[in-house]
């Protein structure tokens, strides 16, 4: 008797059914991302304070998010494959990876232009952004462990068990504008006692989260299917060999 | 118990006794210590204000690099695989080592410290402190430098991808190593970094060999 997650993780299963679903996730994540950005520059009204500059904040925080979430993300395929051996959750740790830097990446950039006209600088060492950057530099020690490794199924063990060692980072991330002195301005959607972010703002913010999950994880699906397919292609092409180097040998006896 | 001593013991005598790997660690921290005010030049104030700084950084630098051969010299004579069918955990096998390690580099490098500090006019009232958090700190540093030192045994840019991973891991240490150490240049919460640096030491005294046990089973299969 298979349970729900076991049907679902069957590789030939994921390709139908993530075939069958990824136009959906992203035409919608292309239409919430439209509908968020009208929001952001036509119906938001500009901060009292910084004016128009605020609106970046509609793109740097939900790559900010997305930068923690699919790391949290990355750290759980880790997991199921660790202890449960399931090659699909290797192909979802690993595709994951670059497009989680990717974000890291575009909220550090957009965090470093919002930087320049509200705090005067592109960049401080305070303990978010630092912690952030080592973030990004955590996703780049996953990929160039997977890269510098010959065999396949050893680089996704080693890379699984680095992936649930830097899991210790977000903690550290998400907590880091609590301690210490920080020009980032502290949690104002997560945190205990309701936003205090206005609602006129907080709307298209969520949108826009929305639609850059919906994005994450349309491109999450497409970067599975290909690499289910490379694998595929790979093995069809080493049983080649294989056969090649059979018919050789029964050719030279 | 006798058994962990006893690779203790053989890793501490192998560190002295074979290829010189605490000179090489002490040379290279002592060198890097030289090049720096070299290339920041010779304002001996700016050196004074930025000496703990150098000296931690330093330190970090020349502990990673003796931490390839933490592992990788027992893995190719196959001292390694003798060890993981023996009775003793695999954990403990990496505890031995990494403690093997920090005693052989951390704790020299750390009592290093101080007269590569006078040459960089580091007031001698801070010397205590230095050391202390460097002992208190280093632990970390052996402890996470083995779970790199694992994961990329058999990995073909060892040395230079051990500092990739290594390094971002050693941030919170450094961090809290010298919001001690300026505790007592005036700013306040001295007492509370050192709690937490010993706090980062003991957490991966306990957590780092099963990480590092586990990347290795892995390779030996």
């Amino acid at each position: 008797m298979q349970t729900l997650t076991q049907r679902l993780a069957n590789p030939t299963r994921f390709m139908e059914l993530s075939g069958s679903v990824l136009p959906w996730i992203a035409g919608a994540a292309a239409v919430v991302i439209a509908y968020g950005l009208y929001l952001a520059f036509y119906v938001a009204p500009p901060d009292y304070q910084q004016g128009e500059t605020a609106r970046i904040m509609y793109i740097h925080v939900p790559c900010a998010w997305l930068a923690m979430a699919v790391y949290a993300m990355v750290a759980m395929s880790a997991f199921g494959f660790l202890v449960f051996r399931h090659p699909l959750a290797d192909v979802s740790a690993k595709t994951a990876v670059p497009l989680g830097a990717a974000f890291t990446f575009l909220a550090l950039v957009t965090g470093s232009l919002w930087g320049r006209p509200t705090w005067g600088t592109y960049w401080v060492w305070d303990a978010r952004l630092t912690s952030v950057l080592i973030l990004f530099f955590l996703y780049l020690g996953l990929m160039a462990l997977r890269s510098s490794i010959e065999d396949e199924s050893l680089a996704s063990k080693l890379t699984a068990i680095l992936a649930l060692v830097g899991i210790v980072m977000l903690p550290i991330i998400k907590f880091s504008v609590d301690f210490g002195n920080t020009l980032h301005q502290p949690a104002s959607v997560l945190r205990v006692g309701g936003p205090t972010i206005d609602t006129a703002m907080l709307t298209p913010l969520l949108v826009m989260a929305l639609g850059f999950t919906l994005m994450f994880v349309a491109m999450h699906f497409k970067a599975m299917r290909n690499e289910i397919l490379r694998r595929r292609v790979r093995a069809l092409q080493l049983a080649q060999v294989e056969k090649a180097q059979a018919s050789q040998l029964a050719a030279a006896e | 118990m006798s058994a962990f001593l006893a690779l203790l013991k053989r890793d501490l005598m192998l560190s002295v006794r074979q290829g010189g790997a605490l000179g090489t660690a002490l040379g290279f921290y002592m060198l890097v210590v030289t090049l720096l005010p070299l290339g920041l030049g010779q304002d001996l104030n700016l050196l004074s204000r930025i000496a703990p700084g150098i000296l931690w950084i330093a330190l970090l630098l020349a502990a990673l690099l003796s931490l390839g051969r933490v592992f990788s010299s027992d893995h190719e004579d196959g001292t390694l695989d003798v060890l993981a069918t023996g009775r003793m955990p695999l954990e403990m096998v990496v505890g031995a080592k990494a403690l093997a390690h920090w005693i052989s580099t951390g704790i020299p490098l750390a009592l290093t410290a101080p007269v590569l500090g006078l040459m960089l006019n580091l007031d001698i009232a801070v010397y205590p402190l230095l050391m202390a958090t460097m002992l208190v700190g280093t632990p970390a540093v052996s402890f996470i430098g083995a779970v790199g030192a694992a994961l990329t045994l058999r990995s073909y840019r060892g040395g230079l991808l051990i500092a990739l991973l290594v390094l971002p891991l050693y941030v919170p240490t450094l961090i809290f190593g010298m919001a001690a150490v300026n505790g007592l240049l005036g700013v306040s919460g001295t007492s509370a970094a050192m709690l937490i640096l010993a706090a980062l030491s003991l957490t991966s005294v306990v957590l780092c060999p099963f990480a590092a046990a586990a990347a290795l089973r892995v390779q030996m299969q």
